[in-house]
């Protein structure tokens, strides 16, 4: 078979799912070191049919106990925090959303129904924090996740000092959040920052990168691009180690260019990658918090003095613990976790009819 | 076999999880038992009094005027412990919540001007020891109006004063004199006495002839808390409710700062940003007057540098406003309320507030420490022409002494935000008209109160 035919053949038949693959093995360990359980049960419920009184009762017993009960006492400490941590608040915030409840206040607030959802509705702000979630969470989204793309590409090559420039590029993952927006807030200082300092050299003066709406949308989007272009470098990196090699020298051979190659071979190799980084970054883009409240500074919580760059999450923040209304803030919650809901079923949706399109 | 070696020995780890979990827990409250045990005390006992404050009181012993120390000198039987907060908003943020949850309160806590009305509605108030029923308090001790903002409807008094904010006007002599203008600081004071529209006239004349890149005030946020504070009226009525968009105080502040801004009387910044933009500004020098509560004075001082002294001087405002102060308020959680109560008393007495003053320049709110003569013969030489430094004590007392009280409400700390912050700095920064800024106010207001 010549490496060609070999190549056009994987490639017709790329897997729908790679993580199949490893999900089947996965199940195939587990299978093996838990099969001797069910292979010595029958031997207790003989035992119980048998005289009870017996000496090797009780530890029979015990026995059956082990086996049953063991498994969920080992995966209990999960489900206790998750309960603890995770469904509780959820299911907490759930009916703090339904009822009208003040930070600070004693008692248990009283029931308003659908009011706090409903007054969302008809809220200004509320659209304007979410149109910002939106055009933030796109303008940092898109080009971070092109970026990062090209880099692992880049990087992927054999290059000198490769070791040492995947390391730099996670550097600012490793950077607290706090310090990256307070370095990127004297940058984009619209008085003496070198943003425009730089940009006066081209003749471009005075933009007001902190008042008006889309120059801080843009500088904010930049600190979320500049933390985590490299993370999702990184894992595109990793996704791309595992394409084979004989794709691209079959590629070569055919006659594909390099970005032929990189548009051909690497972004179907890594799609499954790409979807999973898009989901995570939709999700942080959705919760975007740390970021324009640093980046605000005075006016934070509010997203400028306009709520030019007010987030969901600011909005929640504002309404709970500068307002103290947790029941409205509670519904924002509840709100961004329907949104996102509904953003993962699209993309999922998305993702099917991709795999199906592939497997047809 | 194996399997049962294996329960016992399961068992034998969970048994020693528990335990290791009930030490901790027991652990955890005994050891919060400990910092004020003893329920009765008599004089004898040994005691702890814990003290719960924010920012900078000056109480203890590193930086302040180790009044802790002479306290525990003068009651051997009593030992302090002071759990301080950097940030003032952070502070009462913690404070509420633990109020809620009754726990984690300390003896004594502080409690800052603008939560004081919160703090009196009845669901934190009940909270509280009134020191009406304690031994040796009189309420005529504090200025008229400071034991007044921390009464309740039903007369339970909370707190009892720390120090006050009366207001002056700190300005550049030098851009003064550049813009033609006097720089004495009677004459500057003459200027403008009496009336806030004439510093904002003062304001017009220094534009004409201003240095080039200086404005005359820093900003409107400023100038508008500065003019609020002169007012009989403010955000609330006497029953605390919300009239801030009736109030006439609240619409001359209004319409003075908007009108600073649209004449471009402002530099536009914003006071205490986290930026340090407006702190940077004053060793810059990028404006010539801010409005100088007593407690400001210091900051003029750090934020302009050695270079700028002697370029600034002090002058009695418009009007006298008052802007700031604190309370110290003994909790029903306490289990030594009396003991409390006497070092809260004390900490506030003349003769303590002097003490402070010396060290810090907090302007006391107690009279006999207002009327003392180490705070009226007062000066800081940063301030002033060479040779004759500012009368900084004799200022600020005179001001305090001419304040008149406003009614206090708990939403006024949230509307005053959203009106510097939302209202007139988007007019400053982005040139939105002065009734678009009033209207997104109002529906700010709306949004976040309800009213």
């Amino acid at each position: 078979m010549t490496p060609t035919c070999r190549a056009a053949r994987t490639l017709s038949r790329t897997p729908p799912n790679p993580y199949g693959k490893d999900a089947l093995v996965a199940t195939s360990v587990r299978a093996t070191s838990d099969g001797s359980p069910p292979s010595s049960r029958p031997a207790p419920s003989t035992s119980r049919r048998g005289d009870p009184g017996a000496p090797g009762g009780w530890r029979t017993r015990l026995y059956r106990f082990d086996t049953k009960a063991s498994p969920y006492a080992y995966i209990a400490p999960f489900f206790l925090v998750f309960a603890a941590f995770g469904l509780f608040p959820l299911i907490y915030t759930g009916w703090l959303s339904l009822h009208n409840v003040q930070l600070g206040e004693s008692g248990s607030g009283s029931w308003v129904g659908f009011d706090n959802y409903t007054n969302l509705w008809d809220n200004q702000f509320f659209w304007k924090a979410l149109r910002n979630t939106f055009t933030l969470g796109v303008i940092s989204t898109v080009p971070q996740l092109l970026m990062a793309l090209g880099l692992a590409h880049l990087l992927n090559f054999k290059l000198r000092g490769r070791g040492f420039f995947r390391v730099a590029i996670l550097a600012p993952y490793a950077t607290s959040i706090a310090a990256a927006a307070l370095v990127f807030v004297q940058l984009f200082n619209p008085d003496y920052g070198m943003i425009n300092q730089l940009l006066g050299h081209f003749g471009v003066d005075g933009i007001r990168w902190d008042s008006s709406k889309w120059p801080a949308q843009i500088a904010i989007s930049s600190i979320v691009t500049w933390r985590w272009t490299g993370y999702n470098a990184l894992i595109y990196l990793a996704a791309m180690q595992a394409v084979p090699a004989d794709l691209y020298e079959a590629a070569a051979l055919d006659g594909a260019s390099r970005w032929r190659q990189f548009i051909s071979v690497t972004i179907p190799s890594i799609r499954p990658t790409i979807f999973f980084t898009i989901i995570v970054s939709t999700i942080g883009a959705t919760q975007l918090f740390g970021e324009p409240l640093i980046y605000g500074g005075g006016v934070g919580p509010t997203g400028g003095t306009d709520h030019q760059y007010q987030t969901l999450s600011l909005y929640m923040y504002d309404k709970g613990w500068q307002v103290g209304q947790l029941g409205q803030a509670s519904a924002v919650a509840w709100v961004m976790l329907l949104i996102l809901l509904l953003i993962g079923a699209v993309q999922l949706l998305f993702v099917r009819s991709n795999r199906r399109k592939l497997g047809g | 076999m194996r399997t049962s070696g294996r329960t016992r020995k399961a068992a034998v780890i969970a048994v020693a999880g528990l335990a290791t979990c009930a030490t901790l827990i027991t652990g955890c409250s005994s050891s919060d038992n400990n910092g004020s045990k003893g329920g009765k005390s008599s004089s004898s006992e040994q005691i702890t009094l814990h003290i719960g404050d924010f920012n900078e009181f000056g109480y203890n012993d590193k930086t302040g005027a180790k009044l802790f120390s002479e306290y525990e000198a003068l009651h051997p039987n009593i030992k302090i412990v002071e759990d301080n907060v950097t940030d003032g908003q952070q502070y009462w943020d913690s404070l509420k919540l633990h109020l809620q949850q009754n726990s984690g309160l300390d003896d004594i806590q502080a409690i800052e001007v603008g939560y004081i009305a919160e703090a009196i509605q009845p669901a934190l108030a009940s909270k509280f020891l009134d020191f009406k029923t304690v031994k040796g308090f009189s309420a005529d001790d504090w200025v008229s109006y400071k034991e007044k903002q921390a009464t309740t409807a039903s007369g339970q008094v909370i707190g009892v004063g720390t120090d006050i904010g009366p207001t002056a006007i700190c300005y550049r002599s030098d851009f003064f004199k550049q813009a033609g203008l006097p720089t004495d600081p009677d004459q500057v004071a003459a200027l403008w006495n009496g009336d806030w529209s004439k510093f904002v006239q003062v304001g017009e004349q220094f534009k004409a002839k201003a240095p080039s890149g200086v404005a005359f005030t820093d900003s409107a946020g400023g100038l508008f808390n500065a003019v609020l504070s002169s007012q009989p009226t403010q955000y609330s009525d006497q029953d605390g409710k919300l009239v801030y968009d009736s109030s006439p105080g609240v619409k001359t502040a209004w319409d003075l700062s908007a009108q600073a801004v649209k004449e471009g009387l402002t530099a536009k910044l914003q006071q205490f940003d986290s930026n340090n933009t407006w702190s940077a500004a004053f060793k810059t020098g990028k404006f010539a007057t801010v409005a100088c509560p007593s407690w400001m004075v210091g900051l003029v001082q750090t934020n302009s540098g050695p270079a700028n002294k002697g370029k600034w001087d002090i002058a009695q405002p418009p009007q006298a406003g008052n802007w700031g102060g604190s309370f110290l308020a003994v909790t029903k959680a306490s289990k030594h309320p009396a003991e409390a109560a006497a070092l809260a008393q004390w900490l506030t007495g003349a003769a303590q507030e002097v003490k402070i003053f010396q060290k810090f320049g907090n302007i006391p709110s107690n009279k006999g420490g207002l009327s003392d003569p180490a705070v009226q013969n007062t000066t800081n030489d940063y301030f002033g022409a060479p040779g004759k430094p500012a009368p900084t004590g004799k200022i600020f007392a005179t001001t305090a002494q001419s304040i008149q009280p406003a009614p206090i409400g708990p939403d006024d700390g949230t509307v005053k935000d959203i009106i510097t912050k939302n209202g007139l700095l988007d007019m400053e920064q982005r040139g939105t008209s002065a009734d678009k800024a009033w209207s997104n106010v109002k529906a700010q207001v709306k949004d976040k109160i309800g009213e």
